[in-house]
């Protein structure tokens, strides 16, 4: 197709999409009614297949799409948390079953869902999970710990990665479930950081039951359909928190979302200081007086350098993209670009702070939010894949350079030795 | 902005990554950085006639190629990469790029031409010793004489200064303005190489693929270039483009370093394994990346902002300077970290690259003054 035809359609798509708009949204309809008659349209996510609520157009028409809906100030379908990367993971390997039964209440908001894969016993290594899954003739009986939960609280579903077999190495012997988190089996507990937050839980399995349908894919399988989990959780990522933004409007729709967003974004209201709010820095050290401190300069420098460095890659990958061209290795940066900077900038926060940075809360700098950044910084560089983890894939990856010799993939994963867990 | 080349532009880089790879392999450059000219006039008259570098930044009615900084930018990452010694980043980025914002109408038709032909040889002798890298510590004095100037005074570090045909001086010209100090009563004026007082001589310097003279002026004979008094609007401008230049320049080092790196790691056995595949090795490497990625992200990006002439050019030009001074000679030391004790010897080429980021990291400022730059002129211009 030539790029004149493709614009055309596109053109098209956005007209067609106005008009519909136009002639439906109504902001002083229900949260749950509105949303509805947009799954029903298919213009709710219009990259899904037609057979399920959407009209089957690639990616960047689908974008189109939601541009469009945006531009008119229409509220989208649901699409915080983590919801998208399980609907991904039904769509592709779920049965009609499982479609037909999750995806409608997911992209309304009804149902809010989890993800469990990490485990105490296993953060960096995730195949070397030990949350294990037998057969009791009738149902999967899992026991085990998963931890580094978001949003399990409120949740009525979760993807759960665990051991159906400790006899085969340790990629083979996982299997995928879709679990029901409200049964007595389940038991969730926030867990509190080292910033005083408590944005993901505990979860504890003590002979929690899964009808056997609600295996994805095969027994055995786990680690495929964990990739695709991941492999959309890797590209969804940007817009997972950037998407709660607060809401202006005013009507009934716009209410209730706001109380949506505003449970769904509690867990990550701490985020901009994790990334060492750079924003802060040149307007701070004016206010204080620092600015005049050549070294404090020298700090705020190497913030910025790094910074706008890290997002002048981030443009150069996305123009490349853009034209087509292959993928280089500096489309897989970001991210330990990202916690250097977070890592810089709490270091020349210091500097600005002086002695407030021994204060915290209502007694430290700028109302705590100094203190905040000094304490969040450092899940910068752990969460989602350590910087080493990060390190180690750029290199082998990106680079081409030789895996480490592995002790762990060769055996059954019942000799591998691995940490003890209660 | 733009942030990725055209295929023009990448085919260009093409273009001149093979003429280096040809006529610039490290045989050569180690002739090269042993003789006192420093280049090869073959090389040099095939580069300027075959490929029109000398003039690629110059306007068609100078003579020149017509393109801009960001091809400017291109053919100085290859010829970094390549370590390419020729009075290149003298004659075209420093010298050119002076006559081309500081110089009359008239100067340009006159100055131009030659340098974009490679038959003249130019430099900008800009800073005087152990100075920093600002116009205002300018102390030679031009004093006026007839219809010309006399230069009285010293430059040094000057590039390729011992073999030009024409040099773009930077003097202080007293009783024009009211105060002498700072940028105020700084002009520029050319010097023919066999002008009367002339005295220069070829310093030891520690990269031998570039080099650095001592000029002594003694009531040398000086033409104005460009308007009188207007060197301290001028010479900033023309300083950041210099510095994006060599920014630019230092990205193409550093990528080789990097990839000398990777090649060697792949390469070396120790312990019954390939030293890629340990962690220790791997994670240099990846870092490594990361630093020369985002160093070629802001050269680039200070490329376009020449270019283009965007207004954020003074605050990028000393970030992609500081970016890319740190990130050469990381990538240089890592490089040679990572090849052990034969990374120490002379017959290993690592410390040649060493030194060309040891001395371009102090060239034209080094990251200390850049950085204290970057967050003046960022919140000047906020």
């Amino acid at each position: 197709m030539s790029e004149a035809t493709v614009e055309q359609s596109e053109q098209s798509l956005r007209t067609e999409v106005r008009t519909w708009v136009e002639a439906n949204w109504n902001p002083d309809a229900s949260l749950l009614d509105w949303r509805n008659t947009l799954i029903d349209s298919g213009w709710g996510c219009a990259a899904w297949p037609k057979e399920w609520h959407g009209r089957g157009l690639s990616i960047s028409l689908g974008d189109a799409v939601d541009d469009e809906l945006r531009k008119a100030g229409a509220v989208s379908v649901a699409k915080t948390g983590v919801r998208m990367l399980a609907a991904a993971t039904i769509l592709e390997h779920g049965d009609d079953m499982h479609k037909g039964k999750f995806l409608r209440r997911l992209l309304t908001g009804e149902d809010t869902w989890c993800q469990l894969f990490s485990e105490p016993g296993s953060g960096s290594d995730l195949a070397g999970l030990t949350t294990r899954a037998d057969f009791d003739g009738e149902n999967w009986v899992l026991n085990g710990q998963k931890v580094w939960t978001t949003s399990a609280h409120h949740a009525q579903y979760g993807m759960v990665l665990t051991r159906t077999n400790w006899d085969v190495p340790k990629h083979q012997g996982m299997s995928y479930f879709l679990i029901d988190m409200e049964q007595p089996g389940v038991e969730v507990r926030p867990l509190k950081q080292m910033n005083g937050h408590a944005s993901f839980n505990e979860i504890f399995f003590t002979d929690a039951k899964i009808a056997p349908e609600f295996m994805l894919n095969k027994e055995g399988n786990g680690w495929k359909v964990a990739m695709t989990t991941l492999a959309h959780e890797r590209r969804l990522s940007d817009g997972l928190r950037s998407w709660g933004k607060s809401e202006k409007g005013s009507g009934r729709i716009y209410d209730e979302l706001r109380v949506e967003i505003a449970s769904v974004m509690e867990p990550y209201k701490w985020y901009p200081q994790r990334a060492g709010r750079v924003d802060l820095l040149i307007e701070r050290a004016k206010a204080t007086g620092k600015f005049d401190d050549p070294t404090v300069r020298q700090a705020i420098a190497k913030v910025l350098m790094m910074a706008k460095a890290a997002e002048w890659t981030g443009r150069r990958v996305k123009a490349a993209n853009a034209l087509g061209r292959p993928p280089g290795p500096e489309g897989s940066l970001g991210k330990l670009a990202g916690s250097q900077v977070a890592r810089l900038a709490a270091q020349a926060h210091t500097l600005i702070a002086g002695n407030d940075a021994m204060l915290t809360g209502g007694d430290g700098a700028l109302g705590g939010v100094i203190s905040e950044i000094l304490v969040s910084t450092p899940a910068e560089s752990i969460a989602g894949g350590t910087d080493e983890i990060q390190r180690n894939i750029i290199s082998e990856r990106g680079l081409g350079l030789p895996k480490e010799p592995r002790t762990d993939v060769d055996r059954p994963f019942r000799e591998v030795p691995r940490n003890t867990v209660s | 902005m733009q942030f990725t080349f055209t295929d023009e532009q990448e085919e260009f880089r093409l273009i001149v990554r093979r003429f280096m790879d040809d006529k610039s392999p490290r045989s050569e450059v180690r002739k090269l950085m042993d003789s006192e000219q420093g280049y090869d006039s073959a090389v040099w008259k095939q580069l300027s006639e075959e490929l029109g570098l000398p003039g690629i930044h110059i306007p068609e009615a100078y003579g020149g190629q017509g393109f801009g900084f960001v091809e400017l930018c291109i053919v100085l990452e290859e010829m970094g990469r390549a370590l390419f010694c020729a009075p290149y980043f003298s004659a075209t980025a420093l010298a050119a790029t002076t006559i081309i914002h500081a110089g009359t109408e008239e100067q340009k038709l006159a100055l131009l031409p030659g340098i974009a032909s490679g038959q003249t040889l130019a430099t900008l002798a800009f800073s005087e010793v152990n100075q920093d890298w600002l116009p205002a510590n300018t102390q030679l004095s031009a004093t006026p004489d007839d219809n010309n100037y006399l230069l009285n005074g010293e430059k040094s570090y000057v590039v390729d200064g011992h073999i030009a045909d024409l040099l773009i001086v930077v003097a202080r010209t007293p009783g024009n303005t009211p105060s002498n100090t700072g940028n105020d009563g700084l002009s520029l004026f050319t010097v023919a190489a066999d002008a009367a007082g002339l005295n220069r001589r070829l310093l030891k310097s520690l990269d031998p693929t570039r080099k650095l003279a001592h000029i002594v002026f003694e009531q040398t004979p000086a033409t104005l270039l460009g308007e009188l008094n207007t060197g301290g609007e001028t010479l900033p401008h023309i300083l950041d483009l210099a510095a994006v230049a060599l920014a630019s320049e230092m990205v193409g080092g550093a990528q080789m370093m990097l990839q000398s790196a990777l090649d060697y790691a792949q390469l070396r056995m120790q312990f019954g394994r390939l030293i890629g595949s340990f962690q220790a090795i791997k994670h240099k490497c990846a870092d490594m990346l990361l630093d020369v990625e985002l160093a070629k992200s802001t050269a680039y990006y200070a490329a376009a902002a020449a270019a283009e002439g965007a207004p954020d050019l003074p605050a990028v030009a000393s970030l992609s300077k500081a970016y890319a001074s740190d990130t050469y000679m990381k990538s240089a030391a890592e490089c040679l970290q990572i090849h052990g004790g034969i990374g120490f010897t002379w017959e290993n080429d690592t410390h040649l690259y060493f030194k060309r980021a040891k001395s371009s990291e102090v060239f034209l400022g080094d990251p200390n003054y850049h950085r204290d730059q970057l967050v003046l002129r960022w919140e000047n211009q906020a």
